[in-house]
């Protein structure tokens, strides 16, 4: 409606914009400065906005006080691993459900999305148990098992979502040139769905990267993830400002430099293509 | 085009996600009401035996169940109410032509991918702390007395750390469905002569309508189950002024290892869940429609 604002409102809202998005990012902003300084300037009375003292020993200091590394690891296998687990279920399912729907198709669809409706205290307690049992309590592929789960409705509807959109036109000419199945699906399904496949394994990676519910409540020292890890810091002994903001720091930076490089296609998946 | 071979061959197809569901979801409920109706404490091996309804008596009887209620509404309400409106205003303002939009994205969508316990540990310390926050500081400039947020405001401050964390989605999604609106139907409102507010009210929200009841559905779906920030802020207190219904059931059932009483409340929460989820779904449903 203003494509062609006049430069003096074209300020006033650039200027709005920025002092908004400011406000949003300061507590992102403040972590990473907070993370080079030392601990005295952190809490000095007098704040500081960058570091009058750039130092590098927070990051040491937490590596050293927790393991980051092993915590950093755990997140990687389990977010991976939940997201490549739940695509070798999901992918038949969706592509079964996009290219040869029945009536009860949607049906199925739904229901899977309602089972994300159940709030995760609701089983809470049996898969303490369970896992207690089982010897999984505090072990990574007990954590990845429970995020596949958690996941899989929305690995699930997701590459529905992108499969969907692959014209059946093209299959059909594909078969009618006389390509067997297999082909068909490496030569002409496998190419178009990438794209799809690469913004689900996208999403997932940064849902299960930050799941926190799970990872408290069933790991402890060993198989956390840096959820968990990152909890650990609000017992007392936490407080140290400058090595928390470095330790969020190190928690954060992998997944929010994904999620900038791949802002677009994430509203897509985050909304099942229900929003363009 | 579906014959009966392709049919049983999608079947099979969609079997292992169906089945892995059914099982995740059939399993447990089914012991969480098995256990919601035992006496049943880790701690003390004595109690054991058909409960009745007595978990449920005594889950719901507890004023602590109550509040933990009202704060769950108050806690889905509040951050929805923040982020839809706030949202939309964003992703109005960042529709017009502003300078560095690109980066304007990025810093606003920032928060979102922040874990919940980071987002929850940067505002306890860094901002809200009524000693060295920034919060704290600001107060002092004004010559204000900072404030406790975490003891005098306790859900109020875990509102608006889930807020921060949510606004960037809702900013986000709103204004994709924004920018979708086609500049034609924008001009010839404008040369009809409708103003700005009528623009809003009769030609933008109507087209909004369906990004929000998405945005709605899905944050209602991680909100009901904020746990992370309640954990590593105020742990629930003081008292029980921050807990909510996910809050409880750990506290009662992995805390305090009542299986009984903490499964009674699970149930709770999944039928609570599962009213909101009735209109959720029937509205979704009506307008995922492909």
């Amino acid at each position: 409606m203003a494509r062609s604002a006049s430069t003096p409102t074209k300020i006033g809202y650039t200027a709005l914009a920025w002092a908004i998005a400011l406000l949003l990012f300061s507590p992102i902003l403040w972590t990473i400065l907070t993370a080079f300084k030392t601990e005295a300037e952190a809490i000095a009375t007098r704040p500081t906005f960058f570091p009058e003292t750039f130092t590098l020993e927070n990051f040491a200091a937490v590596q050293q006080r927790s393991d980051y590394v092993k915590h950093a690891t755990n997140s990687v296998i389990v977010s991976l691993g939940s997201t490549l687990l739940g695509l070798i279920i999901a992918i038949p399912a969706a592509w079964a459900m996009a290219f040869a729907p029945t009536k009860r198709t949607k049906d199925v669809l739904m229901w899977m999305l309602s089972t994300k409706m159940m709030p995760a205290v609701g089983v809470l307690i049996p898969i303490y148990l369970i896992f207690r049992d089982l010897r999984l309590l505090d072990t990574v592929h007990g954590l990845t098992i429970i995020m596949t789960l958690i996941n899989l409705p929305i690995i699930v509807w997701m590459l529905y979502t992108y499969f969907k959109e692959i014209p059946v036109d093209i299959l059909e000419a594909a078969r009618m040139d006389g390509a067997e199945l297999w082909n068909e699906i490496t030569h002409v399904l496998v190419p178009m769905a990438v794209p799809g496949i690469a913004s689900t394994v996208l999403l997932n990676v940064i849902l299960a990267w930050n799941e926190a519910f799970w990872t408290i409540t069933l790991t402890s020292g060993r198989a956390g993830t840096l959820t968990a890890f990152i909890s650990s810091f609000s017992s007392p002994q936490g407080l140290f400002l400058a090595k928390l903001s470095a330790a969020s720091l190190l928690a954060i930076a992998p997944i929010l430099l994904l999620g900038w490089f791949s802002q677009k296609q994430l509203v897509r998946g985050l909304t099942f293509g229900a929003v363009k | 085009m579906a014959t009966a071979q392709t049919r049983t061959l999608s079947r099979i197809m969609m079997a292992p996600a169906v089945l892995v569901l059914l099982v995740w979801m059939a399993v447990p409920l089914t012991m969480t009401i098995w256990f919601s109706f035992q006496n049943y404490n880790l701690l003390n091996p004595m109690m054991t035996g058909f409960a009745g309804w007595g978990n449920y008596l005594y889950v719901i009887g507890d004023p602590s169940f109550t509040q933990a209620l009202i704060n769950t509404l108050l806690l889905v309400g509040g951050v929805l109410l923040i982020t839809i409106i706030g949202g939309t205003l964003l992703a109005l303002l960042l529709d017009q032509p502003i300078w560095g939009q690109g980066i304007l994205r990025i810093l606003v969508i920032s928060p979102f991918f922040v874990m919940p316990p980071v987002a929850a540990l940067i505002w306890k310390n860094g901002f809200m702390h009524p000693g060295y926050g920034m919060l704290a500081h600001l107060w002092e400039f004004f010559g204000l007395e900072p404030v406790d947020w975490f003891n005098q405001y306790p859900l109020l401050s875990i509102i608006v750390i889930v807020a921060w964390q949510w606004l960037p989605f809702a900013t986000l999604i709103l204004l994709t469905a924004l920018q979708s609106l086609s500049e034609e139907q924008r001009e010839a409102a404008e040369m009809d002569g409708a103003n700005a507010i009528n623009r809003f009210w009769y030609i933008i929200m109507p087209h909004m309508a369906r990004a929000i009841t998405i945005v709605i559905l899905i944050q209602t779906i991680f909100l009901l189950g904020i746990f992370a920030e309640i954990r590593v802020t105020t742990g629930g207190g003081p008292g029980y002024a921050s807990t909510n219904l996910t809050f409880l059931v750990f506290r009662t059932g992995i805390l305090s290892n009542d299986i009984g009483a903490g499964s009674a409340g699970g149930v709770v929460a999944v039928i609570l869940a599962n009213i909101v989820a009735i209109f959720l779904m029937r509205a979704v449903g009506k307008n995922l429609d492909a």
